[in-house]
């Protein structure tokens, strides 16, 4: 009410400060306007889709857009070509750099030009050694498809992997459906696993690969810090820590050391036949 | 004749005058080229149109025939391996976005800063910027159609707009407006690929074009609001030094992006002296093209002479 007043005293004494107040609101409501919607869509996009890598060395993803300055050095000194800026368009912020694992992996140089090349530090110079890049991490994600999990030897990602052994390597275990050969498993580790993506772009399957490189956020899942691991506090107390245990004998197993239960070529013939391809390899005690 | 000055986008009064004022206003320039010839009225839009024109290509003769001078875009680039420059509007939001970033892009940003502050920030728009061709190209359509009406926010609007884009940084801790911004959209666009970043420069070309006159640079871009903002002791500006001569022909008015800036040089309201001081002032000298009695020439902020 009383501002109605003064406004309509401003209009007798002041029509142009008038003009002036309304104008200014007007500009400053579809600023606020414009920018709300810019915020909004900012909020929508920042959202990395699960195909796109950072550089190596890219901060987190939230600081990584606020010192991006998307200029693209990067880019242009990467030698294989592997980096590229997001398009409007591409479901990554647009201008930031990144790349597709399934396209062009990284090579990770040993001298990390696209990190030297980062003038904001978007990309951080504390990464010195290119083996410690977490650009996300691989997952074998399809054991139904992966030639390795059928139990053929294919050992492709296996073979390419820069960090052979220590990110990646094959894990031996008992092939269930033949019940007479091993599978060797591809299996990530990701306290080595830089994420260059070599693995997913070398998967001989003919579409989509069997392993693939995720942003780690998608890749892991938190430790469960509450949940102690025996065998761990065991090595760290350098013994158990409850004493030792009473070993109660197993019927049927009586004769073996306490603990072995493996198959015997010498096992009795099962009374029904194991359904082939089940974990039962049929044998009974 | 005053009442153009005074505000030379709105429609003229008066049916008889229409005619020929409306011509005028389609082709200004025409009396210059015939009294200067048609180089003589196009050279500093000439010179600015190789300047944007070189400064492209300095960056796209890398990608394109892998000769490296200048690597990186407008935000932020490498000279021949030793010069960084770095856009200072991205520092700011940067900073706003509670960033500071590696020294490379402190210097860089430092040396443009110096470099706009000292000879004049608008000349970014006037010379440097990528979207100073679509919106010319925009203004020159829309006088050659005469197309009328539309409505322009206020002027002011980009200095409000550009406390939000810091705003925004400030609180979405990212560079919000380096989302959507057409200039830095437009030059990366052309040099590593656009996307569909075109449809946001198409939007600003049919803006400046159908909505509002000048819309974009003259009312509402930030980035030129920022670059407004190191022009107040811009070293070169223009001078209306024979405005003595000045024939009302509203040539000036018709081509300026800025037109509200002429008004105290030429016609001396509120100021003696026959310079442009006016920070929005983009010192890009199509004024001097035009005028087929030499009224303007671009001159230093220290030379106050008449003749
Ligand atoms: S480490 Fe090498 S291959 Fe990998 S992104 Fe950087 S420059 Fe490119
Ligand atoms: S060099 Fe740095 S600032 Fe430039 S695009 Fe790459 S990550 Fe962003
Ligand atoms: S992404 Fe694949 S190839 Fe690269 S380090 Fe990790 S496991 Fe090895």
């Amino acid at each position: 009410m009383s501002d109605n007043q003064t406004m309509r005293a401003g209009v007798a004494t002041n029509p142009p400060r008038r003009l002036f107040l309304r104008e200014m609101a007007g500009v400053a409501g579809g600023a606020c306007l414009a920018s709300l919607g810019v915020g909004l869509y900012v909020k929508q996009a920042s959202a990395l889709p699960a195909t796109a890598l950072r550089p190596p060395g890219a901060l987190a993803e939230a600081e990584f857009l606020a010192a991006c300055v998307r200029c693209g050095l990067c880019v242009r000194d990467c030698p294989y070509d592997t980096l590229k800026l997001a398009e409007l368009g591409d479901a990554v912020a647009t201008g930031t750099p990144y790349f597709t694992a399934h396209e062009v992996p990284c090579e990770m140089c040993e001298d990390i030009p696209c990190v030297a090349a980062c003038p904001t530090g978007a990309l951080d110079r504390g990464l010195d050694d290119i083996e410690d890049a977490r650009m996300g991490l691989a997952v074998l994600i399809d054991q139904e498809t992966c030639l390795n999990f059928l139990g053929l030897r294919c050992d492709v990602c296996y073979r390419v992997c820069p960090v052979i052994d220590r990110a990646i390597s094959l894990e031996l275990v008992h092939n269930p459906r033949s019940d007479r050969h091993a599978m060797l498993l591809p299996t990530v580790h990701s306290d080595h696993c830089t994420g260059c993506g070599k693995c997913e772009r070398a998967c001989v399957l003919p579409g989509e690969a069997a392993i693939k490189v995720l942003p780690v956020k998608l890749a892991q899942g938190s430790r469960a810090e509450h949940y102690r691991r025996g065998w761990e506090e065991k090595e760290a107390a350098g013994g158990s820590l409850i004493g030792e245990q009473v070993e109660l004998p197993v019927r049927g197993l009586e004769g073996r050391a306490y603990g072995d239960t493996r198959v015997r070529p010498d096992a009795p013939v099962p009374a029904s036949p194991a359904v082939p391809g089940g974990l039962d390899s049929g044998w009974r005690p | 004749m005053n009442t153009p000055i005074a505000d030379p986008e709105q429609p003229m009064a008066g049916g008889g005058r229409g005619e020929a004022a409306r011509d005028a206003r389609a082709r200004p320039g025409d009396e210059a080229v015939q009294t200067k010839g048609w180089l003589g009225a196009n050279k500093w839009l000439l010179a600015r149109r190789a300047s944007q024109l070189g400064i492209l290509a300095l960056f796209l003769v890398g990608p394109w025939f892998g000769w490296w001078i200048v690597k990186g875009n407008l935000s932020s680039s490498l000279t021949l391996g030793v010069l960084p420059l770095t856009d200072p509007f991205l520092l700011a939001q940067s900073f706003a976005a509670g960033v500071v970033p590696y020294r490379e892009a402190l210097i860089g940003g430092g040396i443009v800063l110096a470099f706009y502050l000292l000879l004049g920030g608008r000349l970014y728009c006037s010379w440097v910027c990528p979207v100073n061709l679509v919106t010319d190209a925009a203004a020159w359509l829309r006088r050659r159609l005469g197309l009328r009406g539309g409505r322009a926010p206020d002027a002011r609007g980009r200095y409000w707009l550009l406390a939000f884009v810091l705003g925004a940084a400030a609180v979405t801790g990212t560079l919000a407006w380096e989302w959507v911004n057409p200039v830095s959209m437009l030059h990366r666009g052309l040099i590593f690929g656009f996307g569909l970043a075109w449809g946001i420069v198409g939007g600003v070309f049919l803006y400046d074009l159908l909505i509002a006159t000048r819309g974009w640079c003259g009312h509402l871009c930030p980035m030129g609001a920022f670059y407004g903002l190191l022009n107040r002791a811009a070293l070169l500006r223009v001078s209306a030094g024979r405005r003595a001569a000045c024939n009302d022909c509203m040539d000036c008015f018709v081509v300026c992006p800025e037109p509200q800036v002429i008004r105290p040089a030429l016609k001396a309201a509120g100021q003696e002296h026959p310079l442009i001081l006016n920070p929005d002032c983009t010192t890009c000298g199509r004024c001097v093209d035009v005028c087929s009695k030499n009224v303007f020439r671009i001159t230093t902020r220290f030379d106050r002479s008449e003749s």
